[in-house]
């Protein structure tokens, strides 16, 4: 099967030679080592493992070799070739891994660019803290009503136990609509709390009746830090059998509780309202002191002056005069009602100072508010 | 009303040691509006102490004449002390504020140069020792006050300024508390103190007193008069008098006028003294007759309305009834025979007159809430038998009675519902103690029969205090001073406020479950986050417009938005109508900012219009005895304007800003008409836009927006008179649209998707200039059908060299995708040559080469 052993090549022969073949490697190992970058190693690559390479020689140069001398050949010729192979893919390795890096590096940004450049829009505090009442209510299983702004004086009025000579029935209180001939008998007014929405819901509705009524409400008040003529109020209702004072004070414990966090609590101060009775006014503990400035001259409190307690509406229960105008039997059931102004509620809980802010729409104030006070 | 606290102790045992703050703390619990608990000596620090003035040097040369006084203050040598008022003579009794010493203000006292002397402390004026509004004149002290030099911070109390005064606030249904009597009644209760009342006086004798008639009985249901004569009218009214009249801010003014503020004060019935010899012939109740006139006391000429209820003599009215007396019959220094008036007034009567004229008085005050008509007696006789002590009048026998007052009717009360509406339980004992403490008639009506309990046995909020079987019924009559007490519920608040609000517990309520927010609600709210979150920043402006701003916009003189509501009382006569557009007050809103430095504005508001109803006829008032019928409900409802909800946007300045990326971009008419989408989108529904010329806008830059063929809205470029008019930014725009118009979306159907390999395909036609783009985009979606995906408009293009005058080229991507298969290019080009045909066909479109 082998050739004649003249046609050996000797000098052919050595490049398989164990002494060789290390050279060889040796070669190819620095060159690639020396490779700065991947050009320079591709070229190492077709010096050291091309075709006219020492390696690429050396393994032709089996096939020329006796048969029993092949094998051993072909294993060294192998090994040495897998050992360039491998030096030569480490290599590539790092060096593409240096050039990846520098790409990202030669990439970079100043990350702390702004990038304002579409209009921050936000919502009205005042709507806000409507929806916040809302879900506060919802949540317990009541409903959210709405009525007419501009209402009749019936519904504003004579349903809620406001007789014809009331003060507040005046041009002096009240906005009145004019009639045609330019008087303010037209039967139509600015409704001046959003109770008129109670009576319609009592009219429509039959018992049991849980609501809540947050609004704009109208008033002939001037601007000024605390007043404003428009403003807005959010009203509770519950009609239903066995209601009692405990209940409305629950109900306020637990809002005062929703808006100011926990353990604030309310206190009820004997009062009077025309569609409640008995009625009262619920008080808010202070929020900031939580009542420990009263008699305690060194930790005065402005926001409730010291007093401990914050005025916060008005509440009841429903007269039976006003279920009767409504067509609710008041042997049957009972209810409790209340009112808080929205804007006073939002100045408490955003710290809002001055009741102007809220009103002239300065885009800098709403700003601050987003999408939820 | 204010009161000090040593008056309301002559009614009510007060506990030694009670403070006045206490007091106030006690009224506050049971429902009193206490303001401010203060005595006129908080806030006065000495030395101050009594001086004689020794001698008085007018000084001169100055606008005003001023004193230069030596004060003799119990040292050595007489301080000097510079004083501008005059009623005070050497030998007098003053006040003397030393340097050091403070007064209420806080005013401390310092010695200074003034008029060229120097003045080594104050001589004191009431008002400014607190104990008063008198600042007419220094306080003069009695001759036998006490030695010059006496200090006086320990003789306040002599003063009474120690005595602390209760300044309350009186709801309308409380009108018993403007009296020192009614505020005793509050605290005895509130301490659960017994009560003292005054003493009610024994019959009149039996003899005719001056004549008078009552031709309204409606408007006066009880008149009575008393007299005195010989009364020496200037002599000097007793010194605790004027102290009360004063802590209770009155000033005193001569005798016979401060006893009839006093005893008004004390009992809480107004008195109306006349001269009597300056009347002629016998008294009269009456409403005033049309053109007659009255000078008042004030001196002030009144025209009165029929419906004034005056008081007459012969010669006509003398006095607006209840309001104010007249000039003509005024007490004075000259007057010897008194005639006093003790009448009982119909309150909403009362009322009218006082609006109508302006007029409110302390006797007013408390007819407007209720008068006990059985104090009258009791006044007269207080009021009488001061003129005698103090004024030398001797009574005139017998008096005059018309009519008795309004009689209080029983109520009956079932003893267990107070306790049954508190949410807690009261028992029957202490029911009727609280009734009694407020002056009412307790009796049992009856035992209620067994098995017969009341109806709220079938409450669902478990309470613990259903009706017992055997509950008696009380029979409660309200005292004559309490006409606010005609209901259960009244006697119901009586006794839960003396027991005590905070006896209330607390128990949230269980409310059936229910939907929670409404669809329409629920809608509103993503509108209005869609619209913060697309950039543009919520106001709430005020609904009140000028009806001038119709012509600043432009308006044909029969738009609609022309009709609008007006106030009869506008807060500002400028602006008397109610919006018919949120824009008037957006665009105010945005000149504002731009006033106070912000430049980059997007602005919306969401919120009521208010158009008027078909009708002018007033809106009806049923009586509320019961629920109004449905004709009479509908009957209102026909007069309530309607009201839909709006949304509006206003932009001026950039909406993109420049920066590092590039330049930034002004807003513009599509950012006015995107405003729209954004909320249609919330909705998710497509509105149409057409090209229209609608006021306040530009013409040719004003889309009108439709919702299923009807407008709803409009949008675009303000017209530029329009912003020269409202001196706007130039370019600035708007939209506007009625959101009643959205209606809540149905759930939301789930698209199916095909994953198949879409086919992109751009398509660029050429169509005359006019036809909007909108129109062309409509025909590519109907001509290629459903195998188009998507289509978007990329680019608009006009050149009147390169594509010819008038025409303008519309670049669209187009994305195929087939639901089923892999679409072949050949395919979607077939289909897109169906759009380009259809294209052709509606708007003369050809395909650009």
């Amino acid at each position: 099967m082998s050739g004649a052993n003249d046609s050996y090549d000797p000098k052919q022969v050595a490049a398989l030679s164990p002494a060789a073949l290390a050279t060889g490697i040796a070669a190819a190992l620095q060159a690639f080592a020396e490779a700065r970058d991947l050009d320079q190693l591709r070229a190492a690559q077709n010096a050291h493992v091309g075709d006219r390479s020492p390696l690429a020689l050396a393994n032709r140069e089996i096939g020329a070799l006796p048969p029993a001398a092949k094998s051993d050949a072909g294993k060294r010729v192998n090994a040495a070739r897998t050992e360039v192979r491998q030096a030569y893919a480490a290599r590539l390795a790092e060096l593409e891994a240096e050039r990846d890096a520098q790409v990202l590096a030669e990439e970079s940004v100043d990350v702390t660019l702004p990038w304002d450049r579409q209009l921050p829009g936000a919502r009205h505090p005042l709507t806000l803290t409507q929806e916040l009442v809302g879900d506060v209510f919802t949540a317990m299983g009541w409903e959210v009503a709405e009525g007419p702004e501009v209402e009749a004086e019936w519904f504003n009025f004579d349903a809620l136990n406001i007789g014809v000579d009331h003060p507040t029935r005046t041009l002096m209180d009240t906005f009145f609509v004019a009639g045609p001939d330019g008087s303010a008998d037209s039967g139509l007014v600015l409704r001046t709390h959003t109770s008129p929405v109670q009576a319609r819901v009592m009219l429509t509705q039959a018992p049991p009746i849980y609501i809540v009524c947050p609004g704009k409400v109208f008033r002939t008040d001037e601007l000024d830090a605390t007043h404003s003529p428009v403003f807005h109020q959010l009203e509770g209702l519950v009609i239903d059998k066995g209601i009692t004072m405990a209940h409305l004070k629950g109900t306020l414990d637990h809002m005062a509780q929703a808006f100011f966090g926990p353990g604030i609590v309310t206190r009820l101060r004997p009062s009077y309202f025309p569609f409640t009775e008995p009625s009262a006014e619920p008080d808010l503990l202070c929020f900031v002191c939580r009542g420990e400035s009263v008699g305690n001259p060194n930790r005065p409190c402005r926001t409730c002056d010291s007093e401990g307690w914050i005025e916060w509406g008005g509440c009841g229960m429903v007269n039976p005069r006003v279920l009767r105008a409504c067509g609710i039997d008041p042997d049957v059931y009972s209810g409790f009602a209340f009112g808080m102004g929205i804007e006073r509620t939002m100045m408490f809980r955003n710290n809002a100072a001055d009741m102007r802010d809220i009103v002239e729409g300065d885009l800098r104030f709403t700003r601050a508010f987003g999408m939820e006070a | 009303m204010r009161a000090p606290v040593s008056w309301i102790a002559e009614f009510v045992d007060l506990p030694a040691g009670l403070d006045g703050r206490s007091l106030g703390d006690a009224l506050i619990r049971v429902g009193l509006e206490v303001e401010r608990v203060s005595a006129p000596a908080d806030g006065i620090s000495g030395p101050l102490r009594i001086g004689r003035v020794l001698s008085i040097e007018e000084l001169t040369g100055f606008k005003k004449p001023i004193r230069y006084c030596l004060v003799e203050v119990g040292e050595p040598a007489p301080r000097g002390i510079v004083c501008g008022a005059q009623n005070f003579a050497e030998g007098d009794l003053i006040v003397a504020a030393l340097p050091g010493a403070v007064l209420p203000g806080p005013f401390p006292i310092v010695a200074r140069q003034t008029y060229g002397r120097t003045s080594d402390g104050m001589i004191c004026s009431a008002r400014e020792l607190g104990l008063g509004e008198d600042h007419s004149g220094i306080l003069v002290l009695p001759p036998d006050f006490g030695e010059p030099g006496t200090d006086l911070l320990d003789a306040l109390d002599v003063l009474g300024m120690r005595d602390a005064v209760l300044d309350i606030a009186v709801t309308a249904d409380r009108g018993y508390c403007l009296a020192v009597r009614g505020l005793a009644r509050e605290a005895a209760a509130a301490l659960d103190l017994p009560f003292t009342d005054l003493p009610v006086p024994g019959v009149a004798e039996q003899v005719a007193g001056y004549p008078a008639s009552v031709s309204d009985p409606a408007g006066c249901d009880r008149f009575e008069l008393r007299a005195v004569t010989g009364l020496d009218a200037r002599r000097p009214t007793p010194e605790y008098i004027v102290r009360r009249l004063r802590a209770c801010g009155m000033r005193s003014i001569s005798l016979a006028v401060d006893v009839t503020n006093y005893v008004m004060l004390e009992t809480g019935h107004p008195l109306h003294g006349y001269d009597r010899a300056l009347l002629s012939g016998p008294l009269g109740v009456r409403r005033a007759e049309p053109g007659e006139k009255l000078t008042t006391l004030d001196g002030t000429v009144r025209l009165l309305d029929a419906d004034d209820l005056v008081i007459t003599d012969d010669r006509g009215p003398i006095g607006l009834a209840g309001v104010m007396g007249g000039a003509a019959t005024e007490l004075s220094d000259g007057t010897r025979d008194v005639l006093l008036e003790a009448a009982h007034f119909d309150p909403a009567s009362i009322s009218r007159a006082v609006r109508r004229h302006k007029l409110p008085s302390e006797a007013a005050k408390r007819f407007e809430r209720g008068v006990d008509p059985a104090m009258a007696p009791v006044a007269l006789q207080r009021c009488v038998d001061l003129l005698i002590e103090h004024g030398g009048a001797t009574a005139v026998a017998g008096g005059t009675l018309i009519g008795n007052g309004p009689v209080p009717v029983p109520i009956e009360l079932p003893a267990g519902r107070p306790g049954r509406l508190a949410g807690t339980p009261i028992a029957t004992a202490a029911v009727r103690h609280r009734l009694e403490q407020v002056g009412c008639l307790v009796t049992v009506a009856e035992a209620r029969a067994a098995g017969a309990p009341e109806t709220q046995a079938t409450e669902t909020q478990a309470t613990g205090t259903e009706a017992a079987a055997d509950e008696p019924v009380l029979s409660v009559t309200p005292p004559s001073w309490r006409p606010d007490l005609t209901d259960p519920a009244d006697l119901i608040e009586e006794v839960v406020r003396l027991e005590g609000y905070d006896k209330v517990p607390s128990v949230l309520p269980r409310s059936p479950a229910d939907r929670g927010w409404t669809a329409e609600q629920r809608l509103r709210r993503s509108i209005s986050r869609a619209m913060a979150g697309a950039g543009y920043t919520e106001v709430i402006n005020y609904p009140f417009v000028s009806p001038a701003v119709h012509d600043a916009f432009g308006l044909a003189p029969e738009d609609s938005r022309r009709r609008a509501l007006r106030l009869a009382n506008p807060i500002s006569d400028a602006e008397p109508e109610l919006r018919t557009s949120l824009l008037p007050g957006l665009l105010a809103n945005l000149g504002r900012n731009l006033g106070r430095g912000n430049r980059e504005l997007a602005i919306f508001e969401m919120g009521l219009v208010y158009l008027p109803a078909e009708t002018t006829e007033p809106a009806p008032r049923p009586g509320v005895e019961h629920r109004p019928t449905d004709a009479e409900l509908a009957a209102i409802s026909r007069t309530v304007p309607v009201q839909p909800r709006y949304l509006a946007t206003v932009l001026a300045g950039d909406v993109e800003l420049p920066g590092w990326w590039g330049p930034g971009r002004p807003a513009g008419w599509a950012d006015a008409i995107e405003s729209a989408r954004v909320a249609a989108r919330a909705a998710r529904v497509e509105l149409e836009i057409r090209k229209a010329e609608v006021a306040p806008w530009h013409p040719g830059r004003c889309a009108q927006l439709l919702l299923d063929g009807a407008v709803v809205g409009a949008a675009g470029e303000l017209h530029p008179r329009v912003i020269a008019a409202l001196d706007l930014p130039a370019r600035t725009c708007a939209m506007e649209l009625n959101l009643d118009a959205f209606d809540p979306p149905p759930p939301a159907q789930a698209p199916e998707l095909s994953n198949y390999p879409p086919v992109l395909l751009d398509l660029a036609l050429v169509v005359p200039a006019p036809v909007p783009a909108a129109d062309v985009l409509a025909a590519v979606r109907a001509g290629a059908g459903g195998l188009l995906e998507s289509v978007r408009l990329f680019d608009v293009y006009a050149d009147d060299e390169r594509l010819g005058a008038g025409l303008k080229s519309l670049a669209f991507a187009l994305r195929f995708r087939a639901p089923d298969r892999t679409l072949t290019v050949d395919e979607a080009i077939a289909v897109r040559d169906a759009a380009v045909a259809e294209a052709a066909v509606r708007c003369g479109a050809v395909l650009r080469g």
